[in-house]
């Protein structure tokens, strides 16, 4: 099987985010990682890559430092990369991140494409699916199984709730991946030394422009949500925080 | 021609989502400050019964778009049933749950109609004559005011609990219904799915806990479960989890809060080490009082809070297991 796992670079979980001084992005001198669920994916390639053989391709769309989500992959295990490299790849809708992707994979043939089923940013939750679209493939979400059969695929959604559903589908198919899907795996020392010979191929917006468009939805303004609760902070040391959270508990909440 | 909107409430084997009236609540609620013409659809196979359930609410019509290849679920389907009714039928603005069956076809529908979908909005606002939709960016620690800059129709879904479902208005009288036989040719479809099923049976009920005392990413080992654990019992709670202690196995699936887990509503829900992601909001915020404790004073969970502790959980919950004890004995 040959299959495309697409990356994105997000900030780090727990990094503080401040607002740029227009208020239509965050400042970008934070520290980023690989958005969660795309870790989950690359990790099922891997897998199934392992099961069936075949080749595993990463592929992302970012500045410079997107390449550390890449270098990443290839030492878990990916054979090669695509780095659309370039500031204005971070302002792109799902619409324009599919398009640019599409045709940066145009001359390739996939048995199987991957995303994280939603990015940690932005959200969307629909660059898998509009990519789909785009190649005229079949598609599934919100996957947490996948098994190959005699016509093609099974996998099993997750619905909400706690219902799941399996689904039939034949190859080449597009799905995006749940987290928690498998378990992660760490790059081994010689996963990160044979990484730097393996092949990485960049491409400019230039070269995949043709295929973009204007985004069809703009963040007028970025900003720090207006609370819609009154928040009662408790201060203090943890003996006497633990106090008045009990007196409030007891008192106020009446849970007590 | 005035401008429309179309709300397609969502049907699940027939049955009408109940998210969808606060769906229609957001219809009506920008129809009235726009001007513009609500309609409503249901999409499916046989599901006239729902399309006159919806015709009950203020709206000017109701679609039954039909088609025997609606039923089971397929975003091949429901994309190509929907590209045909609304290429005759335009509409200014589709707006849809957020629901995962949506999240499934809209992008989809949404590209083969040359234009975009401005996903999990949590309000709107209309000013100067623009309509703005809000949305939630980097896991709600921002929000952000999106605009369409498209030629339409724009379809925007809203996430669950942003407008009241018993805001929606009741018509004067029924809307009329027209149903719409649309054709979706052999070899659209291209998945085959089977039955929805359970899991197992869900050991946990924790809709009906009064006292959840749940954990994040904060708890950082498996083996610091038990201090949450013997707070939870301390309260006569039951434990709880987001998303990530599930997949690690840390607890059982059926103790997961959020959007692929429980939605809960007890009296009390205390949040250990969670930051509040979006999809574990969605599952707690009807709780009718929200204690968070986390090390990050901007994490998005002491949006929500009503008593908020910025610190160490590991300081805080000990001393808070005694102060429970002692406040019980």
């Amino acid at each position: 099987m040959k299959i495309l796992v697409c990356m994105k670079q997000v900030p780090q979980k727990d990094a503080p985010l401040k607002l740029n001084e227009a208020g239509t992005w965050i400042r970008e001198d934070v520290s980023y990682e690989v958005n969660e669920p795309d870790a989950f994916a690359l990790e099922e390639a891997l897998r199934q890559k392992e099961k069936h053989t075949g080749e595993v391709v990463v592929v992302t769309a970012g500045p410079a430092r997107a390449l550390q989500v890449l270098r990443e992959a290839l030492a878990k295990g990916a054979d090669r990369a695509i780095h659309l490299e370039g500031d204005a790849f971070v302002g792109l809708d799902a619409h324009n991140t599919a398009r640019a992707i599409a045709a940066a994979i145009k001359d390739e043939k996939f048995d199987l494409i991957f995303t994280g089923l939603q990015s940690d940013d932005y959200g969307y939750a629909q660059t898998g699916v509009i990519l789909a679209e785009i190649l005229g493939l079949p598609h599934a979400t919100i996957i947490m199984q996948i098994e190959k059969t005699d016509a093609g695929i099974r996998v099993k959604r997750e619905l909400e709730a706690g219902f799941f559903q399996f689904v039939d589908m034949p190859l080449p198919a597009v799905l995006t991946i749940q987290s928690g899907i498998n378990k992660l795996r760490y790059a081994t020392l010689i996963g990160i030394k044979q990484a730097k010979n393996k092949p990485l191929r960049k491409v400019t917006l230039a070269e995949v422009q043709l295929a973009m468009g204007t985004n069809l939805q703009k963040i007028e303004k970025l900003y720090v949500p207006q609370k819609s609760k009154n928040t009662e902070f408790l201060e203090g040391p943890p003996a006497e925080v633990a106090k008045k959270l009990v007196e409030k508990l007891k008192n106020e909440l009446r849970v007590i | 021609m005035a401008d429309t909107i179309l709300v397609i409430v969502e049907q699940r084997e027939g049955k009408l989502n109940r998210v969808s009236w606060e769906t229609i609540a957001a219809g009506q609620a920008i129809a009235a400050q726009t001007g513009y013409t609500l309609e409503a659809a249901v999409v499916g196979s046989g599901v006239a019964a729902i399309a006159g359930e919806v015709a009950a609410k203020k709206l000017a019509k109701v679609y039954d778009v039909e088609s025997a290849k609606l039923e089971p679920y397929t975003p091949d389907a429901f994309a190509h049933a929907l590209k045909g009714f609304l290429e005759k039928h335009p509409a200014k603005l589709v707006l849809m749950p957020h629901t995962y069956q949506v999240r499934d076809f809209v992008p989809k529908l949404a590209t083969a109609l040359q234009t975009t979908a401005i996903s999990d909005a949590i309000g709107y606002r209309y000013e100067g004559g623009k309509l703005l939709f809000t949305r939630q960016m980097f896991q709600g620690k921002f929000a952000a005011d999106v605009s369409f800059a498209g030629s339409g129709p724009c379809f925007v879904t809203f996430q669950n609990g942003s407008f009241r479902a018993d805001k929606v208005e009741a018509g004067a009288a029924a809307a009329p219904i027209e149903t719409v036989s649309v054709d979706v040719p052999d070899g659209v479809v291209r998945n085959k799915p089977q039955e929805v099923f359970k899991e197992a049976k869900q050991a946990v009920d924790l809709t009906q806990a009064e006292i959840i005392v749940s954990v994040g990413r904060g708890i950082k080992e498996q083996k610091n479960i038990e201090l949450a654990k013997q707070l939870a019992d301390a309260l006569g709670g039951e434990l709880a989890a987001s998303r990530p202690i599930c997949d690690n196995g840390w607890l059982p699936m059926d103790r997961q809060i959020g959007s692929s887990g429980q939605t809960v509503a007890p009296k009390l829900y205390l949040a250990l080490g969670i930051s509040g992601a979006i999809q574990h909001i969605v599952g707690m915020k009807g709780a009718r009082s929200i204690v968070a404790i986390n090390k990050d004073s901007e994490a998005p969970i002491f949006e929500i809070a009503d008593i908020a502790v910025v610190g160490n959980l590991f300081d805080i919950v000990p001393a808070l297991i005694e102060e429970v004890k002692k406040a019980k004995a």
